[in-house]
């Protein structure tokens, strides 16, 4: 089957797109509308799942095949679709507190089931749609509608989350880098199995600016660390810090105070997930030097395939189902 | 003969020679602790007497705990089955023989075996730890407690022991044998053929030849002990039931549940997907259908009961004859998913093998008292069609039904079973597998609206289904969701006069199934001035005992329903005819409630919630009750 070519508007919907003025959501959207229209896959073979949330409105404006579910449960919904149907494309828009919260179960047990989905996990740090109180993502202490106190609670570090639910690509970009954004897109599409992305995403109505460590022109070039496949990882301006192994762990130095061989080069194909899970804990948020791009990319067979592959055996071995075989199993006895 | 007739060993019987009562049917009670195998000692002597044609019903009864102390009341495990030479429809009331393996177990069902019943007992296992574990202060062996029964003291330990000992089995793997001594002691006292005891034994450890021959000597040694004793002065036999001709197996409800499930995917021409999570009663409907992967079914054991009906839910929106299944604690917790297939009107059958509630409540007892849960446990305006099995082989045909309508009108189909029909078996007459319906559905692969577009809410003039189209199809890319939809577009709507019209299409969509349904039938006589009216489980022993009530000169009619949302067509009618309605339910009155208030009908109920089925005395005393008020 050729593929047919697609623009960005092909994958635009006639719905009214309802996000606040100025949210991350539309530069994630339009990210993705441009990749799909490159990605190579008909449209009708592509599947968007959401939960609840402002993220999860996603769908709606995806001209593809969708659903808009409950709140936590898209993962398991998509797990379903694509064990029953491995030829389609699924995809699951997520966020912080539909993920991270009420659907933090589905969403390890799909890592490690490892069904060949691709989750975008949209992290504001914030409850949106139920207008402002804070996530399992939020900073302890964040002054919100339910916490004027201040947050007592701990958050989740997404990628180490992932990493530790056995996630075979775990990779994080950000709403505002539509080019970073449709790398990753990609990436995470090219891989055979469950794959997580988390996308920073400003909310500029309840949690403004909680990316300005790596969205702010002069923050950024301190703080962004960019993880890139063969390379010394090396941020800052003009390369001054550098990532180096130091007492068990990634730590931030001075690259003039390390022997270059000293310094860590990025491999997201190692099977043992240890260095990805160290450089994921350089920062526990974006609040200082963080690395974005991808932690890990391993590739073991999916769940669909291995469930596709026992049928195939089974029907191989004990031939098509025969129904009248099937309920005479248990022995019969004839009434005359 | 009637479903009443005499059992072991006095009564109007007609002896066929010397050595052998010809009984029409007998009720037996297997009962040890729940590591002496008794489950398996019923299933055993239940599929000996299938293969010797009896018609049969079973009810087994164990605990929640895996092992309960051993030797401990708690930890007694039965396994009753009755055999008859005629169509009979429950597992008895009362048994005519027990087996107690152990003075616990004695303790616990001497109070249900008959006057002047055969007791039969493992005389070794009565030993003073034994005795004070059950709370027995002196030996009822030997207190003259047991004079009202046939009493066969059996020293079976040693025996067992005994037939074992050139098998190759040590340790604890020789008193493992004991319950085949048991059953080979049964075989001899009630006529029962060998052969298909041997065999299965033969065929279960094929791969373990000592065992094998362990369980297949004490069989043996438990035949010869009764054969060569004369245990009894006369041994019993019940012929072959007359029952319809045909091919018959001897099945339990979650066996034939899963393999309607299986068959309605070949009806409807669909792949299968059954996404779960274990629980009791339910999980054995995960296990048999996980084995027929040949028939291209996909089973999906989830993190959770949410996920079961999530991973449901998206394989049905992927064109799936998706199937969830679970008994009362995981429905609950699928409510909110259920609510989510009503609102994107996706096919799918939720399966609720009901037990003993709330919360924990009672997991390995039967129960119907989820009815109104099954109607009502949603939020919002939320209705769902509910079909209910009868008796385990009623789940083959009612597994279809539920397909049919969940398909045919694009719903969730609440589908209820419970732990009595779950785990209870009697004879299934085989259905000729060509003859089953075709319940297949057109999906759409064009667009219906005007210039291309596609109309995901564009209903059936007749049935009010929306159209199915499946991710894959090329031009009717469509987005569904929870949030209210246009009732033509499918698209997001929060207009009022939308809701009230869509809340009103769903219901109306439901309601409308009522003339897609068979009418309710009337058993019995027509004329009678009491109507016993049943679903469920409960329709073994409301058959029985309206059998016993007519064969004594009663005039009595009942009715069984199979769909309780929505009711047949012909339901208000049926209960007009009647001056009074009784209706029986294992709860406090779920049914009678909607039919009181759907009718206005006076009803009144049969309640029980004691873990229990209904006897058919208890029936009978009811309506006798009310035909004298």
């Amino acid at each position: 089957m050729t593929t047919p070519t697609y623009t960005r508007a092909d994958f635009q919907t006639d719905q009214e797109v309802r996000w606040c003025p100025g949210c991350g959501d539309y530069t994630i959207l339009a990210a993705v509308q441009g990749y799909m229209a490159q990605m190579g896959v008909p449209k009708e073979k592509i599947v968007f799942i959401s939960g609840i949330g402002c993220s999860s409105r996603f769908p709606y404006y995806m001209n593809t095949y969708g659903m808009h579910s409950i709140h936590g449960r898209a993962p398991a919904i998509a797990s379903g679709l694509a064990a029953s149907r491995p030829d389609l494309d699924v995809w699951v828009i997520t966020g912080d507190g539909d993920a991270l919260s009420i659907g933090g179960n589905h969403l390890i047990h799909a890592l490690r089931r490892n069904l060949n989905i691709k989750i975008l996990l949209f992290n504001n740090q914030i409850y949106g749609l139920t207008k402002g109180q804070y996530s399992p993502t939020s900073e302890v202490g964040k002054s919100t509608k339910s916490t004027p106190y201040g947050s007592i609670d701990y958050p989740f570090n997404p990628v180490s989350l992932a990493i530790g639910a056995e996630a075979g690509f775990v990779a994080r970009t950000i709403d505002m880098d539509r080019p970073h954004t449709q790398a990753m897109l990609e990436a995470a599409h090219q891989h055979q199995g469950a794959a997580l992305v988390e996308i920073y995403q400003n909310c500029n109505v309840f949690n403004d600016k909680a990316f300005l460590q790596l969205t702010g022109k002069e923050e950024r070039s301190h703080n962004r660390i960019d993880l890139r496949a063969g390379e010394p990882i090396v941020f800052g301006p003009n390369g001054d810090h550098a990532v180096v192994w130091r007492e068990g762990k990634a730590t931030v130095v001075d690259t003039a105070s390390v022997p270059t061989s000293d310094i860590m080069v990025h491999d997201p194909s190692r099977l043992d997930p240890s260095t990805a899970f160290a450089l994921s804990r350089l920062s526990h948020g974006p609040y200082g030097p963080t690395p974005v791009g991808i932690f890990r990319d391993v590739s073991r067979p999916t769940y669909e395939d291995a469930m596709s592959h026992q049928l195939v055996e089974a029907q191989e071995k004990r031939g098509p189902g025969d129904l009248d075989k099937l309920i005479s199993s248990l022995g019969t006895w004839t009434v005359d | 003969m009637s479903g009443d007739a005499p059992g072991v060993p006095d009564g109007d019987t007609a002896t066929i020679d010397r050595s052998s009562t010809e009984l029409d049917k007998v009720v037996i009670r297997f009962a040890g602790d729940s590591g002496d195998g008794m489950q398996l000692a019923g299933a055993r002597f239940t599929d000996a007497s299938a293969a010797f044609g009896n018609d049969l019903a079973t009810l087994p009864s164990f605990p929640a705990e895996i092992r309960a102390p051993a030797g401990t009341l708690p930890g007694v495990s039965s396994f009753q089955v009755q055999i008859a030479d005629f169509d009979i429809l429950t597992a008895g009331d009362q048994p005519d023989c027990l087996v107690a393996m152990n003075p616990a177990a004695l303790k616990a069902n001497l109070k249900d075996l008959r006057p002047s019943g055969t007791l039969i007992v493992n005389r070794d296992a009565f030993d003073e730890r034994n005795l004070a574990k059950a709370g027995y202060e002196v030996n009822p062996l030997d207190d003259g407690s047991l004079t009202g029964f046939k009493v066969i003291e059996v020293p079976m330990d040693s025996l067992t022991k005994e037939a074992v000992k050139d098998t190759g089995v040590t340790g604890r793997d020789v008193l493992r044998s004991k319950n085949f001594f048991a059953i080979g002691l049964l075989a001899w006292l009630f006529n029962r053929p060998q052969e298909p005891t041997v065999e299965w034994v033969e065929q279960k450890f094929a791969r373990k030849a000592d065992v094998a021959a362990a369980n297949i000597a004490a069989f043996k040694a438990g035949y010869t002990f009764g054969f060569a004793t004369e245990a009894t002065k006369t041994t019993y036999t019940v012929k072959p039931a007359k029952l319809e001709s045909g091919r018959y197996t001897n099945i339990t409800g979650n066996t034939a549940l899963a393999w309607g499930l299986v068959a309605a995917a070949q009806c409807a021409k669909l792949p299968l997907f059954y996404g779960t999570y274990p629980i009791t009663p339910a999980s054995d409907v995960l296990h048999e259908l996980s084995k027929h992967k040949n028939f291209g079914v996909r089973t999906f054991q989830a993190e959770d009961e949410i996920a079961g009906i999530g991973t449901a839910i998206g394989a049905a929106f992927g064109g799936a004859l998706a199937v969830t299944g679970s008994s009362g604690p995981g429905i609950a917790l699928k409510s909110e998913a259920i609510s989510l297939a009503l609102m994107t009107e996706l096919p799918l059958i939720v399966i609720n093998v009901q037990r003993g509630g709330p919360s924990t409540g009672l997991p390995t007892k039967p129960e119907q008292s989820d009815l109104l849960f099954s109607l009502f446990g949603r939020h919002g305006e939320s209705p769902v069609p509910v079909v209910a099995i009868s008796s385990p082989s009623d789940a083959f045909a009612n597994a279809i039904e539920a397909a049919r309508i969940a398909l045919k009108y694009m719903t969730p189909v609440i589908l209820l079973s419970d732990n009595l029909i779950a785990n209870g078996s009697e004879p299934w007459r085989l259905p000729d597998v060509d003859q089953l319906p075709d319940i297949s559905v057109t999906r759409i692969t064009e667009p219906n609206g005007p210039d291309g577009a596609f109309l995901p809410y564009m209903r059936d003039v007749h049935t009010f289904a929306r159209p199915w189209a499946v991710p894959g199809t090329p031009g009717l890319e469509h987005r569904i969701g929870g949030i209210e939809k246009d009732a033509i577009t499918g698209n997001v709507s929060y207009d009022p006069a939308n809701h009230q019209l869509m809340t009103d299409t769903r219901a109306w969509k439901v309601k409308n199934i009522a003339n897609d349904i068979p009418p309710v039938e009337i058993y019995g006589d027509d004329d009678a001035d009491i109507l016993v009216l049943g679903w469920g489980s409960t329709k073994g022993a409301i058959r029985a005992a309206i059998n016993r009530l007519r064969a004594s000169g009663k005039k009595v009619a009942s009715a069984h329903l199979t769909h309780l949302s929505p009711f047949p067509a012909n339901l208000g009618e049926v209960l007009d005819r009647f001056d009074k309605v009784l209706i029986p339910e294992l709860n406090t009155g779920q049914l009678r409630m909607l039919i009181r208030a759907d009718y206005l009908v006076p009803a009144e109920g049969l309640n029980k919630v004691a873990g229990v089925p209904f006897t058919i005395g208890e029936i009978a005393d009811k309506i006798m009750e009310m035909m004298e008020s």
